[in-house]
Parts: structure tokens; sequence; C-alpha cells
């Protein structure tokens, strides 16, 4: 535990010193997408993770988020900052929702799955002919920088804020690996019957979970429009984002407190690359990106955690506790 | 040399014979010896992968047919031929990939920066153009959101679409005053995104201005994988006019399931159709887009220069699509502000194009004069596909074929 | 109210529609069945098949319902061999982690098609392409047709394959208790590899209908996926009858969603009926036969 905590002072600490070494926009832009995305994959992981629900409509919660955010902004004039949390909220009521409904009806595992990537269908049709929505054309937020406005002149800004959320991500997950709560949602995910038959309220800490996820997905929706500034169904609601956040949970480990976030710097990492590499034939770069996916899943079938923590075992690294979480 | 000007009448001769035989000396070196002037590094980036991948592929075609032209023809002669270097992107149709290639490219140093065809990413590529004070030379996006006037350093030669939309209708009233006047009836079929949804909101504004009726709207989604209800709708409103404005796949699925229906109507107009003023389309379904009508981009077709370029283009197997000569369009426009601002930096680049009056492009255009960094010269053209071809019916002083409307039986 | 007027030829047309969602929806229902998986390869499969129809019209001039034989073949081939080879071996048979992988698949297909054969679309120009047939309430194109007189051919012929054939009953027997069905001798991992080799050769025959009413790009695939899901889980995982009816009320439902709702909110219809099917009635309209 104590090396542990040495490790991540260091890595907080390096993380913190990144806009004052890195002077490329480039870079300094992609490491905050990496931050972003290991935040929203981190959402994502606590309802996949931990309490083993497995989603592919996070975009409904991403992109609630999002659209309340940019709504509020445009029609009322709202701070971005205090639009933020609305869009907590508004995440979290539709993870409530979906949730109640799901595991209500008892659907798990493939049937799950498809019921949210219904979820976000529907959401994705309704904000495509709303007006609040502009329909298919999108909302686009006016440029406004200052800090105040949660719009920054310079990559730093955008960086400090996704490192922040970043941090609260790790938080949550560590915290509900080392609590009872966390404890009895992953009952739940080992064996829901059993965790039942053992006085586990299975139907309450899903629900919980999937609010959870769904309030950090929303404020993740935020982050996004403030970022870039524009957003339509497909951004909000179409699969990109609900694959993305569960791709990054599974390739860096699941139900891992750093699984999500490693996931995120490796696949950014390999993408960029395969983009460099392969800049001018058209579609290759994805076409090896897909190749090394498929490596990825066959030669560490536990991600990059629990790759990691095979090799550290095999090096003699490891600690052989039992149970160990570290 | 304006130095020798200074020279005394008898130094003049000496001075000029040094430096006479100084430059033979040197032109006799072989070309690797003399100083290269540095290339002018230019960003382009369109959408090669994802969903615009075909527009995007045409994008760099056209954009790099001109970079070559320009190098080959002796590169930018202001800066002792310098060589543009184009720094190719790909933003894969996604806004979030387009942004973070954008930062690369300024990263890498680039002078100015053409693309990226999308109006969505354009949004945010300009935004971040502003911020670096980097010339954004727009190829197409035409989203009247991409150029502002808070966005100072960005730039487009051809026209948005609240300047075709306006154009298309009073051109179609002018089509349908040379036939007396015989079509009231409008339909409107659109895709429901921002191109479509977009300027249809712009049309409906303009229509009723000539008297038009509007008797149905139509938004549809992208993908549509079946017209056959839209297409009954039409056949029950019974308009005289169908208004088509979405993408080329669901353009001729459309059009082929009217046909297929037998449904026949005095003339279909499309603005920024996909599909009516694509030679693909003319190609593949010949009787089917005969005397389907377009407000489009366009070329010059009575431009000797616009058409060698089209003879070019098809040579290389391409279609000489829009997407093909705006870009080359762009490039020139830029190579041209580069001479002007005889430099490469960014701030003398802005400058040059904002004080552009071009003329040596091949579009259909009146003069250029840039406001707010839009070309208030640039104009759509309106086309309407006869034969095997497509042919520029309005404006009248670029018209290379007559109007047939209503379309015959 | 102008609806009413064509809600006539709107039902048929949906029915049109919805054959030919059945017959995309035929090879998922199959997997999807038997091996529990969700494939995100399926569109890009059927894309892969389109092309295969088209080169084979471009080429070698063949007509694309004469191409059946040869496409259904090449793609069980492909079918099989990506199972065998690929996905048991990368997924380490996880279900989230088959998922994963058929993702990666597509990610390769699709941008592979891009690569090879550009983001053009293609057409087949047929000399029938164009004919109708008058129904009287409705014109209906000869291409649709003979969709759906195929889907309703294939329906028949898959289903007769897993009831009354030995290799019908093995599928059936893994599907239902894959344990069991390896204790009294059958070789599940070839039984896993035959069944998506079928499932895939079904979009093989699909292909070959589809593209004389549609087109073919690297991107068409992803246009069906998702009703095909809708539909598979309406009619009940690994029934046929069962993903033939569900293509047909998708359609129909699609139609006149389109019709009263307007063609973008029409689209809602689908995923609420996907919704309600999930929660109320998982197993589908029509539970596969034990």
């Amino acid at each position: 535990m104590g090396r542990n905590a040495v490790v991540g002072a260091l890595a907080l600490g390096l993380a913190l010193a990144v806009p004052l070494i890195v002077q490329s926009g480039f870079w300094l832009n992609l490491l905050t997408l990496m931050l972003f995305f290991g935040y929203l994959g981190g959402s994502w992981n606590i309802l996949g993770g931990y309490a083993g629900q497995f989603s592919f409509g996070h975009a409904a919660f991403f992109g609630t988020g999002a659209y309340v955010t940019a709504i509020l902004q445009l029609s009322l004039g709202l701070n971005p900052w205090v639009t933020m949390l609305f869009a907590a909220a508004g995440g979290a009521s539709v993870g409530l929702v979906t949730g109640f409904l799901s595991f209500r009806y008892g659907l798990r595992g493939s049937y799950f799955a498809l019921i949210t990537l219904a979820f976000s269908e529907v959401l994705r049709v309704l904000a495509t002919t709303a007006k609040i929505t502009n329909g298919g054309q999108g909302l686009v937020i006016p440029l406004r920088t200052g800090l105040g406005n949660f719009q920054f002149a310079g990559k730093a800004g955008y960086y400090y804020v996704a490192l922040a959320m970043t941090l609260i991500s790790l938080a949550a997950a560590w915290c509900i690996e080392h609590s009872r709560f966390g404890a009895r949602l992953m009952a739940v995910r080992e064996n829901e019957d059993a965790a039942e038959a053992l006085g586990v309220n299975a139907f309450g800490h899903k629900l919980a979970a999937i609010t959870i996820s769904g309030m950090m997905a929303g404020a993740g929706g935020t982050f996004y429009v403030q970022m870039f500034f524009y957003v339509d169904p497909a951004i909000a609601y179409g699969p990109a984002m609900s694959v993305e956040s569960l791709l990054v949970s599974i390739i860096g480990g699941m139900g891992t407190v750093a699984g999500p976030l490693l996931g995120s710097i490796v696949l950014h990492l390999v993408g960029d690359l395969t983009r460099k590499v392969l800049a001018n034939a058209p579609g290759i770069s994805l076409v090896l990106y897909g190749v090394l996916l498929i490596l990825i899943l066959r030669y560490l079938p536990n991600g990059l955690i629990g790759g990691a923590r095979a090799l550290a075992g095999r090096v003699g690294l490891g600690t052989a506790r039992s149970g160990s979480t570290g | 040399m304006d130095t020798l000007g200074k020279e005394r009448d008898s130094q003049i001769s000496r001075r000029q014979f040094v430096v006479a035989t100084a430059a033979t000396a040197v032109a006799a070196f072989p070309a690797v010896l003399r100083a290269q002037a540095a290339p002018v590094k230019v960003g382009i980036m369109h959408p090669i992968t994802g969903f615009l991948a075909y527009s995007g592929n045409q994008c760099r075609a056209g954009a790099l047919m001109a970079v070559e032209e320009i190098n080959a023809g002796g590169g930018i002669k202001a800066l002792g031929g310098a060589k543009i270097e184009p720094l190719l992107a790909d933003n894969q149709s996604k806004v979030d990939v387009g942004a973070s290639e954008f930062e690369k490219l300024n990263e890498a140093g680039i002078s100015a920066f053409v693309g990226p065809y999308a109006s969505a990413i354009g949004i945010s590529t300009s935004q971040a153009a502003t911020r670096y004070a980097l010339p954004h030379v727009c190829d197409v996006t035409v989203s009247d959101r991409v150029v502002a006037k808070d966005k100072p350093t960005t730039f487009r030669f051809s026209p948005g679409y609240t300047s075709i939309a306006e154009t298309a209708i009073s051109r179609l009233d002018e089509i349908n005053k040379s036939a007396g006047g015989i079509a009231k009836k409008v339909m409107m079929v659109h895709e429901e995104s921002e191109s479509g949804a977009g300027t249809q909101k712009m049309l409906a504004k303009e229509l009723p201005k000539y008297g038009f009726d509007i008797v149905e709207t139509v938004l549809h989604p992208n993908p549509t994988r079946d017209f056959s209800n839209i297409v009954l709708r039409i056949r029950a409103r019974n308009p005289d006019i169908l208004i088509i404005g979405n993408y080329y796949d669901e353009y001729v699925l459309l059009v082929r399931t009217l046909r297929q229906q037998q449904v026949r109507l005095k003339g279909i107009y499309s603005v920024l159709g996909g599909g009516a003023s694509s030679f693909r389309f003319v190609r593949e379904s010949a009787e089917t887009a005969q005397h389907i009508m377009d407000t489009n981009h366009w070329y010059n077709p009575l431009n000797p220069k616009a058409l060698d370029l089209r003879k070019r283009v098809e040579a290389k197997g391409l279609d000489f699509s829009y997407e093909v000569y705006l870009n080359y369009n762009a490039v020139m426009w830029l190579a041209d502000s580069i001479e002007r601002a005889r430099s490469a930096k960014r701030e003398a680049i802005v400058e040059a194009l904002a004080t552009s009056t071009w003329s040596g492009h091949i579009l259909p255009y009146g003069p250029t004069k840039i406001v707010d960094g839009q070309n208030t010269g640039a104009m759509a053209a309106t086309l309407q596909v006869q034969g095997n071809d497509i042919q520029v019916i309005l404006p009248k002083q670029f018209a290379s074929a007559k109007i047939v409307f209503p379309a015959p039986a | 109210m102008l609806e009413l007027t064509i809600l006539a030829p709107a039902l048929i047309n949906g029915a049109m529609t919805g054959a030919v969602y059945a017959l995309i929806a035929l090879g998922l229902t199959l997997v999807f069945g038997v091996l529990h998986i969700i494939n995100f390869a399926h569109g890009s499969l059927l894309m892969v098949a389109m092309y295969g129809v088209f080169f084979l019209n471009r080429h070698l001039g063949l007509d694309p319902y004469l191409a059946i034989p040869i496409m259904t073949a090449a793609m069980f081939a492909l079918g099989f061999g990506l199972q065998k080879s690929v996905i048991s071996r990368a997924s380490h048979g996880r279900d989230e982690m088959i998922l994963l992988v058929t993702l990666g698949i597509s990610l390769i297909i699709e941008n592979l098609a891009l690569y090879l054969w550009s983001a053009d679309t293609r057409n087949v120009q047929l000399p029938y392409g164009f004919a109708v047939v008058n129904l009287g309430v409705a014109l209906v194109s000869r291409t649709r047709l003979i969709a759906f007189v195929a889907a309703v051919v294939l329906s028949a012929l898959l289903w007769l394959l897993i009831d009354r054939t030995d290799l019908g009953k093995a599928i059936r027997a893994v599907a239902r208790e894959k344990q069991g069905a390896r204790v009294v001798g059958i070789d599940v991992e070839h039984i896993y590899a035959m069944s998506f080799g079928i499932g895939v050769a079904c979009l093989g025959a699909a292909a070959c209908l589809l593209l004389p009413i549609y087109y073919v790009n690297p991107q068409v695939g992803n246009v069906f996926v998702l009703v095909a899901f809708t539909i598979v889980v309406l009619g009940g995982m690994g029934s046929f009858v069962g993903a033939f009816a569900g293509g047909i009320i998708i359609g129909i439902a699609e139609s006149l969603g389109g019709l009263f709702l307007g063609e973008s909110l029409g689209q809602i219809g689908i995923f609420l009926i996907f919704i309600a099917i999930l929660l109320f009635r998982p197993t589908g309209l029509f539970r596969a036969r034990a």
C-alpha cells in the first residue's frame, strides 16, 4: 500500500507538471483526450466492470449531458460550469430510468446490452426530430474564452479539467473497491442469485451503479461540448462514444481502478501511431488498429492490467496476498 | 534588379557584367547545388475515411493536382521558387479527430490550412484557426457558421448555403417563367442533418416570395434504406416540382424509385443535390437522370483552362466532381495569395487573402471581393442533365445550353 | 387524410422491405441463438458479400440471382474460417471478448474494403432493374418481389435444416446445453464453426437478393445491422420463422411509423418495439423449438 501511494504521488506530480513541460499543442490535446476517454471509460466501468452489467448504450448518458449543457447555455445563458451540474443530473436521471426498467424486468447479459443500445437509439431519433436540439443540424455554443466560461484559449486549461475529472473517476473506482457497497456490488457481478440469497439487494445496487455511471458520463458530455463547441445527434447518441467507453475499459482491464485510463492511453497512442505511419493509404491505419485490437484480446484476455499483473507475478514482483486490489 | 539603378553609368556595365557572369555560372551548376528556397508548408485535411470518404478522396485529389501544378510551374516565384509542401491529414469524417489532426498540422508549422470539407468539422477547425491566427481556406464547408466576422483568418472562395439557397429559388423562378409560369406546387424531400435540413429551411423562406406553394416537406434520416413510402406521398401530392436535398446514395435511390413507381413530374430540382450534378449519376443512370436540374457548385464551361483541367482529371480515372475543382481552386487561390504576400508568414497570407481580387480561377463567378472572409463574387450555377452530359443553363453569361422545362413526357 | 389514402400500398411496401430485413436477420438469428454472441461484424460481412456479387456481375457478367450458390458457398467458407481461426482463439470463449473481437473484425473488413475498392457507391445495372409488377393496390418492383419470395424460401430451408437434419439436431443441442452436448460426444467447437459458417452463408444469399434493390459501398453494412438485431430478438433467437415474421412486422412498423410520424421520427417505432420485446417478452414471439 505504501509503495503504491508513493508511485501514485509521483504520477500525480508528473501529471500536474505536464503542461509546463510539454509545449506541443498537439501532444497536450492528445493527452487531454486520453484523460477524457479514460474518465468516460471509468464511468462505464462502474456499471460494466464493477457491477458486471455490460452496457452498449453509454452514449445515452453522455449525449444527454452534452445536450443539457448546450441547451441551457443557448436558451437560458447559464454558466457552463453550472450546466455541468445539470448535465450530471440529466445523465443520472437517464441512468435511473433506463436502469429501473431494465433491471426491474430482469434483463441481464446480452439482453441488457441490447436494451441499452435501443435506449440510445431512441434518444438519437428524438434528438434528430426535436426542435429544442435543433434536430439533425446540431447545436453550436458561442465562442467566449475564459476560465469562468469553461472555455480555454490554450490547451492547458482543458488538460487540467480533464485531469481533475480523471482523478475523480479514479477515486470513485477506488472507493468502490474499498467499500462495503463495492464488495456487495461485485458479489452481484460474480453471481447475482447467490448474492441475493445472502441478502444483498441486487436490484438496488445495480440501480445505484447505473445512476453513478450516468451521472459521471453526463458531466463528461459537458466537457466534450466545451472542448469541441458542437453537438449533434450522431455525436451525442451515436455508437462511437458507447464503443469507445467500453473499449478502453475492456482493453485496460474491467473492474480495475486504472484499467480504463490505461486502456485509453494505449488505444490513443496506437491510433495516433497507425495514423502517422500510414497517413496516405485510406483506411489502412484503421485496419491496423483492428488487428492490434484482436491481438491484444488474444494475448491479454484480462486487459492490460491483467497482463501486467501476470507479468509481475511471473517476475516475482507481485504481492502474493489473495484478494489484493492494489 | 533595383540596386543596379543606383550605380553610376560608368560602373553599371561592369557590375552588370559581373552579375550576369555570376548568374550564368550559377545557372550552369546542377540544380541541387543551388540554394533551395524553404518550402511553404500547407496543411490539407479531408475525410479520407469514414462516411464522407468518397468526397474526401476527391477533395484530396483536386488539392494535390493544384500543388503539383504549382510546383512544376516553378513554385512560389515571389519566394524564390519555394515549393508548396503539402502536409496531408485525414479527419475520418469526425469532429474530434479533425480537431486533433488540426493541432498536429499547426504543430508541424504550416503556413496555411486548406479543408476540411465537412461543415461540422469546419466549425471546429476554423475556431482553432482563429486562436492560432492561422489562415484557414475553406474548400467546401457550405455552412454559414464556418465563415464569420469573428473569425478573421477564415476564408471561403465558393458560396455558402444562404447565398446558394437565395440564388437557387430566384433561378427556379426564372426557369418557371421561361415556360410561362406553369409550375406552382412544390414538394421538398431533404435529409435531416445540417446540409439537408439547413438548406431546406433557407429554401422554404425563399419559395413563397416567388409565389411558389410548398405542398409538403419530408425530412428523412441518413441513411434511408427505402424510399417507397416517400414516393407514395409524392405521387399523392402531385407537385409540379420536386426539390431534393440529400447525399448521393439517397439521391439515386429516390430518383430510381420515382422512375420505378412511374411518377412523372414537370421538373426535379435540387439545391446542392447529392446526385444531380454528378457525372457518375449520369453515367450509371442516364435515363433516370434526364432533365434533372440542380443549383450547385460548378466550373466555368466557357473557360478553356477549366476544360483542360477536366480532361486531366478524367484521364486519371476520376470524376470531375465539385470536390475536385473547389479544392484545386482553393489551393490555387492560396498560392496566388502567398505570391502577393511575398511571404510564408501567417499574418501576411491572411492580409493577402482578405484583399484578394484574384481572377485566375476557373469558376463561373463575378469579380472576387472578400468581405468578412467570404468571396462575395461567388455564385452557384444552375445545371441540367441533357443527354450524356451536364450543362450549365443559368446564369446566361455562363450557359452552355438552353433550359429544358417542363421535362418532356 | 393523405396518410389513409396511401395506407394500403404503404403496408405492402413495409412487408416487402421487411422481407429484405428478414433475409439479413436469418443468418444472425442462428449465430445469436447458438453462439449467444452479438456479432458486430454481421454488417461488414454483408458488405463483403455484396461486393462479391458486384464483382461477379461486373467482371463475369453473372446475374446476381444466379450467383446465389457461389456466394453462399464462399461466405460459408469465410464464416467457418473466421470462427475457427480468429474468433474462438481470440475470445477465449468469453462473451464480452467475442463481441470485441467481432468489432475488431468489422473494423478490419470495412477499412480494407475502403482501401481496396474505394468509397464509391456501386450499383448493378440490370435489364429488368425497373420492371414492376402491378398488384392492383400497389406497384411493386420485380426485384423486391423476388426478394420477398426468396426470404420465404430461405426461411423454410433453414427451418428444415435445423429441424430435420442431424446437423440441425447437433446445433440445437449445443445451443441449449453446451456441456451436455459435449458429454454426448458432439464436437462443440466444430458445431460453433458450422453455425457461424451457415449464418454467414445466409448473408451471401441475402447479398445477391439485396444488391439489385440497393447499392454497395464500404459503409452499407451498418445501415441494416441494428434493424437485424431488433428482428432477431423480436422473432426469438434461433427461430427462422420468427426472423421472417419479425422482419415483416418491423418492416410494416417502420412503414407505418414513417407514414404517420414522418420519416425521421418514424424510426423510433423500431426501437420502441425492441425495448418492449426485451422488457416484456425477451425470448421473442416465436421461441426456438427445444
